[in-house]
């Protein structure tokens, strides 16, 4: 098994359009690292470059201590699970597990004994003899995911592996690709636009806007310490507020004359300038009127069972605040929010990059 | 539309291409070629040379009383079978369309004859109305028409459009039922909610929506009778009695196989290949303009 | 929905019993022409249920001929078998294998290429009728089956329902393939090629079709008889002076050169209806 790393890898198609701008990372062995986006931000292309279906522009692709980019896919010890799942629809799923090891010449009853070792695994040795057409999305997956398992390989490479299945099956494939991954220990790049997906999956996470890497990191501190106010308003559910605010002085902000403090700001900021406040939905609490506190009118609430989220304006600004059911009366007009200094994220209007403590 | 992933090399594609590219260049541009450059060509009387007379062999082609008339049986061939194949194929389409018990019986036994040759629909159909021992073209006789397509210039017109007429319906036919189906049920529906019944359903709902398949059908039918059709006059009129139904394909053959002039022969194939390629564009433009909808 | 059906089922029923008989009426007579003596058909009152010359006129056509032109039937219908299914295999071969390459590299002049197969759709083969027979001619190909079969397959149609077809595949089948390990002749042979049966048999019922009912082109470049094809011979049979027509023997051809592509369209009619309607996009 084996590191995949990446050096300013760029790639520019015709026209001239940059899709991937210089991405360099470096993923560990055995590591899962979940590439995520919202489309267009080139996560899928710098997969695809790793598995050698697009041609790499500038830079290099590592796997191992190999450098990879003139290799072709199949030479490059990777397997690869695709959104469609791309079986081939005319052979069984027992021919469509052995396909990749016949082309490599792998004697039959190595074969034999692979498929059937994956089947089990996978919990799909019923349907060996069937055509894909005949299995439900949830077996086609499972299906997809055999084809890489028997191929033994160095990387496995997830192309939005989960989108085209329902919501409940998506979460229980989910926990079983995490558990597999677990149990195989085998490198995994997961390319993935939701956002619950990549936080649940990934040791590494990867946030990708525009074709360039906006931060790297493990889920939680993703979403403890987002880097910009991209990966703050990507990650987390509802996205972070982000309310208009000015420098009072060190430690100190206010949001429309309320003034909160903030444990992490960077020091040296000019009072009176401009800065974004982010707040998390979840981090804010109605009722206790600290030294930090914010008043909110409340528009409507959206009932969620367990929780409720209440929209409304903070100064002037829209704003979500999510509550336990029953903790704040569903009637309510007005409430006021404390803030926990520890939770208040500073970003810089123009760079849009974290204002934290450096 | 591209494939995004493809093979790289240059050999190989070429080599697949080869097979293809051979017989298109030698069968398809190289005669195609000849025939334009021939129809700028006369050639002496022993074909042993030729010279270059620019447009003439074109303006003699035009002055010829029998290549109007030719012309103008073309237009009354295509314009009847156009017409009477058509409204006969919707008509069947229509009816076979309302989801009747037998439906598909009925689609089987209304598409064989497209797989009759033209030439032998002709003969079917001569057989038929022969003026002396055909089943229908006896009684014909007896009654006092005087039905005689062998020397009448217009029975034998009226035999060619009804042989070519029953050949093609089946292909209009398989068509205007495809463009039906593919109507959906819920427009008529709605056209019903409206009060409308099932005639005017028909002419304000149903009509209109097949008209992109009327048109195809309607380019596909001439280019049929144009050229499909000449094994029919082959078989059954020779393109008489006395020429009254030698069309512009069927003089090319007829004046190519007289040992006529290579050059006028060739002014013919071209301005064919013109009004070919004419009807062919119109097709793809609305085609085109049919995909974008 | 809900309307009053009977009547307008009646008459739906009613016009599609008269488009069958319309149909099958001539044919029906054809077939009744074949059970009869060349006496009874000349006399003009051929009765309209089958006479008792089946065996004689069917046995007569296929191993004899008719008076004027001796040539078994029999010869004529290989001849159309085999010019049909040359046809029919020629083209698939060369227009899959081109549709290959262009969907599936790149190279330089692709799209010259596709362009210049494309342009056939336009002239059918009646337009260029001498230049090619000439062409033929000068190759020493009259009175072969390559000469009958070449010239007729040098068409895109073939060509553009393969790309068409081919474009229809998700690009991720031959990503996975790469990744597979297959290259260009793996990936033919293992995924296009068993992916495109039906396809192939498609085009297969309706390039028969066309190669067995082929006439003008035939009828100009052979010239010995022992090279014709059945649809020709038919011809030859009936251009005599009227009252040396064999009819009955004119008719049991007719109905022998109906045959085959007839039991085509019935037999594969799913397949038929798919080729038809896709080589017209």
């Amino acid at each position: 098994m084996a590191g995949v790393t990446l050096d300013t890898v760029r790639k520019i198609y015709a026209g001239n359009v940059e899709a991937v701008k210089g991405v360099s990372l470096g993923i560990e062995d055995g590591s899962f690292c979940v590439l995520v986006g919202p489309s267009g931000c080139g996560k899928s292309t710098l997969l695809r470059m790793i598995a050698g279906l697009e041609t790499i522009s500038d830079g290099e692709v590592k796997i191992g201590d190999r450098v990879v980019n003139q290799v072709e896919p199949a030479d490059r010890d990777i397997a690869m699970v695709f959104q469609n799942y791309a079986l081939y629809p005319h052979m069984t799923v027992y021919d469509n597990m052995a396909y990749g090891l016949k082309n490599r010449g792998t004697p039959k009853d190595e074969i034999e004994k692979r498929v059937k070792e994956a089947a089990r695994i996978l919990a799909i040795e019923s349907f060996l003899t069937r055509k894909p057409r005949q299995l439900s999305g949830g077996q086609r997956q499972r299906v997809a995911m055999g084809r890489a398992i028997v191929r033994k390989p160095q990387v496995f490479l997830f192309d939005e592996p989960l989108s085209n299945l329902d919501a409940k099956l998506r979460v229980q494939m989910r926990v079983e690709i995490k558990r597999l991954q677990k149990a195989l220990g085998v490198t995994s790049i997961y390319v993935t636009h939701d956002q619950v997906e990549a936080m649940t999956l990934s040791d590494k996470l990867v946030v990708m806007s525009g074709g360039q890497i906006e931060q790297v990191g493990t889920p939680s501190d993703v979403y403890r310490r987002p880097e910009t106010r991209f990966v703050a308003t990507f990650i987390g559910s509802p996205p972070m507020n982000i309310l208009p605010g000015k420098v009072e002085g060190p430690g100190r902000v206010s949001v429309g004359g309320q003034v909160i403090t903030v444990t992490d700001m960077r020091d040296g900021l000019t009072p009176g300038s401009a800065i974004e406040v982010g707040l998390r939905p979840e981090d804010v609490q109605a009722g206790g009127a600290g030294s930090s506190s914010l008043s909110m009118d409340v528009d409507f609430v959206e009932e969620l069972g367990a929780t409720q989220l209440f929209h409304g304006k903070v100064a002037g600004a829209d704003f979500v605040v999510q509550a336990s059911t029953g903790q704040i009366p569903a009637e309510t007009r007005r409430l006021t929010l404390s803030v926990d200094p520890a939770n208040v994220h500073l970003f810089d209007p123009q760079t849009t990059r974290r204002l934290g403590k450096a | 539309m591209e494939k995004r992933a493809h093979f790289s090399g240059w050999t190989l594609p070429l080599l697949l291409i080869v097979p293809q590219m051979a017989i298109t260049i030698i069968f398809f541009y190289l005669p195609a070629s000849q025939a334009i450059w021939q129809s700028f060509l006369r050639e002496d009387a022993f074909g042993l040379s030729s010279e270059f007379v620019g447009f003439e062999n074109y303006s003699a082609v035009f002055e010829q009383p029998e290549y109007y008339r030719a012309m103008v049986t073309t237009v009354i061939f295509s314009t009847l079978v156009a017409f009477f194949s058509l409204a006969v194929a919707l008509l069947f389409a229509t009816q076979a369309d309302k989801s009747l018990r037998g439906g598909h019986a009925f689609k089987t036994l209304l598409i064989w004859p497209y797989a009759v040759a033209p030439a032998i629909a002709g003969v079917l159909w001569m057989f038929m109305f022969h003026p002396t021992l055909g089943t229908l073209g006896r009684p014909l006789n007896i009654l006092g028409f005087n039905w005689n397509p062998m020397l009448d210039g217009k029975d034998a017109m009226i035999l060619l459009v009804l042989s070519a007429t029953w050949k093609h319906v089946s292909y209009n036919f398989l068509f205007f039922l495809a463009g039906l189906q593919a109507i959906p049920k819920s427009v008529i529906e709605a056209g019903a909610i409206d009060g409308a019944g099932p005639v005017r359903r028909f002419w304000t709902i149903i009509f209109p929506l097949l008209s992109p398949t009327t048109f195809f059908l309607l380019v596909v039918t001439i280019v049929y009778v144009f050229f499909e059709t000449f094994g029919i006059i082959d078989a059954v009129t020779g393109g008489g009695p006395a020429g009254t139904t030698t069309t512009l394909v069927y003089k090319v053959y007829a004046d190519g196989r007289s040992g006529g002039d290579l050059g006028l022969s060739a002014a013919q194939s071209v301005v064919l290949m013109v009004i070919v390629i004419a009807l062919t564009a119109i097709q793809f433009r609305y085609v085109e303009r049919k995909v974008q909808y | 929905m809900v309307e009053n059906r009977p009547f307008r089922d009646f008459m739906a029923y009613l016009t599609l019993v008269i488009g069958v008989i319309l149909v099958a009426f001539p044919v029906y007579l054809a077939i009744m022409a074949s059970t009869f003596d060349t006496a009874t058909i000349i006399n003009g009152n051929m009765p309209l249920t089958p006479g008792d010359q089946t065996l004689e006129n069917y046995s007569r056509a296929l191993f004899y001929g008719g008076k004027t032109a001796r040539e078994p039937v029999m010869g004529m219908m290989i001849n159309s078998m085999i010019v049909a299914l040359g046809i029919a295999f020629g083209k698939i071969l060369i227009s899959i294998l081109s549709a290959y390459a262009v969907v599936y590299f790149r190279f330089p002049f692709r799209r010259t290429a596709f362009w210049v197969i494309f342009i056939t759709l336009m002239l059918p083969v009646e337009v260029r009728i001498y230049p090619t027979y000439k062409i033929v001619a000068d190759l020493g190909l009259l009175d072969t089956y390559s000469g009958l079969i070449l010239p007729l397959i040098a068409s895109a149609t073939g060509t553009l329902l393969f790309r068409q077809f081919f474009m229809t595949i998700p690009e991720e089948l031959l990503e996975a393939s790469k990744i597979d390990g297959a290259g260009a002749f793996r990936f033919f042979k293992d995924t296009l090629l068993p992916l495109s049966m039906t396809t192939i048999a498609a085009l297969f019922v309706i390039q028969f079709i066309y190669g067995w009912n082929q006439y003008l082109w035939p009828l100009l470049i052979t010239t010995k008889s022992s090279m014709q094809t059945i649809v020709i011979g038919i011809k030859k049979m009936i251009t005599t002076t009227d009252a040396l027509t064999e009819w009955n023997i004119a008719m049991t051809t007719a109905v022998l050169a109906m045959v085959p592509p007839v039991l085509v369209v019935i037999f594969m009619q799913r397949l038929f209806v798919k080729g038809l309607v896709e080589t017209e996009k």
